[in-house]
């Protein structure tokens, strides 16, 4: 690494420009705006809110769950941690593609037949309404909150780093707008527009690291491995905690069952995102719900090796120690190599992309979060049932309108915490909290009420809980609350207890004497409409 | 359970527990299940491999192959193969095996319904 680079980037946040990052941010917000209020003209009824009438087809909503699932966790953070630790990098973005197989074989389809606008309406659909609608509903708030929280802080460390923000107030500042301008989105354009934000975003975050990719393999001769032999080089003659980027062990090789919890937690936490299951419902059939989740595999997977690309070439073009001194640390490596490559303006559509990445998955969150409250909580739970679709979608508004209230004040609270940790523990809670009741209840005729029950509470609290028990939380500098130590819980990531806990309690729950009866008939033709879609929401006509 | 939580009352005309036994949905969800089940059990075994051998193997992870290019690069990006290779492998499956039954079941089930709203 040459004098000139370093100087370069530590100057980076005064060689880039922020009038220029704001003026391309402010052209992605007026375009998708413009096009979020000519969606909106048809958002007449309850099932235009929230699935935008169920007319999208499978490749346009293959882009959206593309756009709703490549967070900046992932085109920052994996960019960084692979910059910055190599192989192990690598093995995040693994866990977060091979996990969709387990949405495309055993969820995607069977949900789409039998549900109406919310994950709650499949889990209750033969098992005791209120109960179980209600558990479903506040695993669904808990893992949005906590992915919400997330994109806040990953929204706030992004500015820092593009508009030279880095005083507390004006981050602050940043995320107040992010959140104004999320509640906007959501609250005029409904499923509708959050749907075309997410296709735009997604088309815009492929694109800009197709070209960043074939910009870093042009720089070396279009040979990977020659890309590769550097990053081994450099990586293993750095003068203090030299490794090879190429092998597997940089970080976690000191801890290797907190990986494998993680990598547990990854590979079955996407199956229970509530934003991701709710994409279902916004096309027609299952037909396309497939074609959906096969587009989007394509297409993470593909974004995914574009980023193994993007991590090395910031290793070797930019430099680890210069990623780590930067503002923003190591999500700041994907930037910061866009700056090597095409200078200010390639920065600052990168940057702007990414900011535009935040603001899509956080509008997606919303909408899952306020159509279950008020579709969930407040019309079946409350109301049992008795409310009109109109009355349902005003509630769901005024719903937006809290949690952006709370998702600005949550995410001013975190900032400066962990991205990573905030995300690896919504996708710890999915997997715990909802992924084994979703499978039970399409798959096992054995299973009854108090098994989803306990399968719900359980695998939530046990994730929670072990949390707070973590290192996450306590016990070391990198802590939550560095100064205080209950950390008894050594591993980082609940999922390897938590997982298989949740799914113990869902038989014991529904095999042990006791219970309730349940609805043989229901059971009957849950079953024949999951697979033959007869009886399926239609698609909405205008 | 109240006649208020069952989603569509008019489906309730449709005898589901005799459809459900009835020989051609037997096969279809038999046909569903003996797919998905087993490939998805076989590449998350694949998967945990991936991930077992990744921690604790990783010395052996770093033997080269060709040039830098090691037996963990190889296995990653075999991951990935793998993904897309299932992928299509099921489209292909369920274009073939499970869609057109699907849609002969749905039609006999409309037309059930109709008779029965008549």
């Amino acid at each position: 690494m040459n004098a000139g680079l370093i100087l370069a980037a530590d100057s980076a946040t005064s060689q880039n420009n922020p009038l220029l990052n704001m003026s391309i941010f402010l052209a992605f917000v007026a375009v998708t705006m413009f096009v979020v209020i000519r969606a909106s003209k048809n958002n007449k009824s309850a099932a235009d809110y929230y699935t935008g009438g169920r007319s999208f087809t499978g490749s346009q909503n293959g882009m959206a769950i593309a756009g709703d699932y490549l967070s900046a966790a992932s085109f920052l953070g994996i960019t960084g941690a692979i910059a910055l630790s190599g192989y192990d990098g690598f093995l995040y973005s693994i866990g977060f593609l091979v996990a969709w197989l387990v949405a495309l074989l055993l969820v995607a389809e069977l949900m789409r037949n039998t549900g109406k606008f919310t994950m709650a309406d499949v889990l209750s659909f033969r098992l005791h309404q209120r109960p179980v609608r209600l558990a479903a509903a506040i695993s669904t708030l808990v893992v949005c909150f906590f992915y919400l929280l997330a994109q806040m802080a990953g929204a706030g460390g992004l500015v820092s780093l593009l508009l030279g923000i880095s005083d507390k107030v004006g981050q602050s500042l940043v995320v107040a707008v992010v959140g104004v301008l999320m509640v906007v989105y959501v609250l005029v354009g409904g499923m509708k527009g959050t749907t075309w934000v997410q296709i735009i975003k997604a088309g815009l975050l492929i694109a800009g690291a197709a070209i960043m990719t074939v910009w870093v393999l042009a720089l070396n001769g279009f040979d990977l491995s020659h890309l590769l032999a550097q990053a081994q080089t450099i990586s293993t003659s750095l003068p203090e905690k030299a490794y090879d980027a190429l092998v597997p062990g940089h970080k976690y090789g000191a801890n290797p069952l907190d990986f494998i919890s993680l990598g547990l937690a990854l590979v079955l936490g996407t199956a229970g995102l509530p934003h991701v299951l709710m994409r279902f419902y916004t096309v027609p059939t299952a037909k396309e719900a497939r074609k959906s989740v096969v587009w989007a595999i394509w297409l993470i997977g593909i974004f995914y090796l574009f980023t193994l690309v993007l991590g090395f070439g910031a290793l070797v073009l930019v430099g680890p120690s210069v990623i780590e001194k930067a503002p923003g640390g190591v999500n700041s490596a994907a930037p910061l190599l866009a700056l090597q490559l095409g200078g200010p303006i390639l920065m600052g559509i990168v940057s702007a992309i990414a900011f535009a990445t935040i603001l899509a998955v956080v509008a997606g969150l919303t909408i899952t979060a306020a159509t279950s409250f008020a579709h969930d909580i407040y019309a079946n739970v409350i109301k049992r049932g008795t409310v009109t679709p109109n009355a349902e979608v005003k509630v769901a508004r005024r719903t937006v309108l809290v949690i952006g209230i709370l998702a600005i004040a949550g995410g001013i609270g975190v900032q400066g915490q962990n991205i990573a940790f905030l995300v690896a523990l919504a996708f710890a809670v999915a997997a715990s909290a909802n992924l084994p009741t979703i499978i039970y209840s399409l798959y096992w005729r054995g299973f009854r009420t108090r098994g989803a029950l306990w399968s719900m509470y359980g695998g939530l609290a046990s994730s929670i809980i072990l949390i707070a028990l973590s290192p996450v939380v306590s016990g070391t500098p990198t802590s939550m609350i560095p100064d205080a130590n209950f950390a008894i819980f050594p591993l980082n990531n609940p999922g390897i207890v938590s997982i298989p806990l949740a799914f113990a309690l869902g038989i014991l729950g529904s095999v042990l004497p006791g219970g309730k009866k349940e609805n043989s008939w229901l059971a009957s033709e849950m079953d024949v409409r999951s697979l033959t879609g007869h009886g399926a929401e239609k698609e909405v006509h205008h | 359970m109240s006649s208020a939580d069952i989603p569509q009352k008019e489906q309730h005309r449709i005898d589901y527990p005799a459809f459900e036994a009835s020989p051609a949905f037997v096969q279809l969800k038999k046909r569903h299940r003996s797919f998905v089940i087993p490939v998805l059990v076989a590449a998350m075994l694949w998967y945990l491999l991936y991930v077992i051998l990744a921690t604790y193997a990783s010395a052996w992870m770093a033997t080269p192959v060709f040039g830098v290019i090691n037996i963990g690069l190889i296995l990653g990006l075999l991951q990935f193969v793998t993904t897309f290779a299932i992928t299509s492998w099921y489209v292909s499956y369920a274009n073939k095996k499970l869609d057109p039954l699907a849609a002969e079941l749905r039609h006999e089930l409309e037309t059930k319904q109709k008779a029965g709203v008549a």
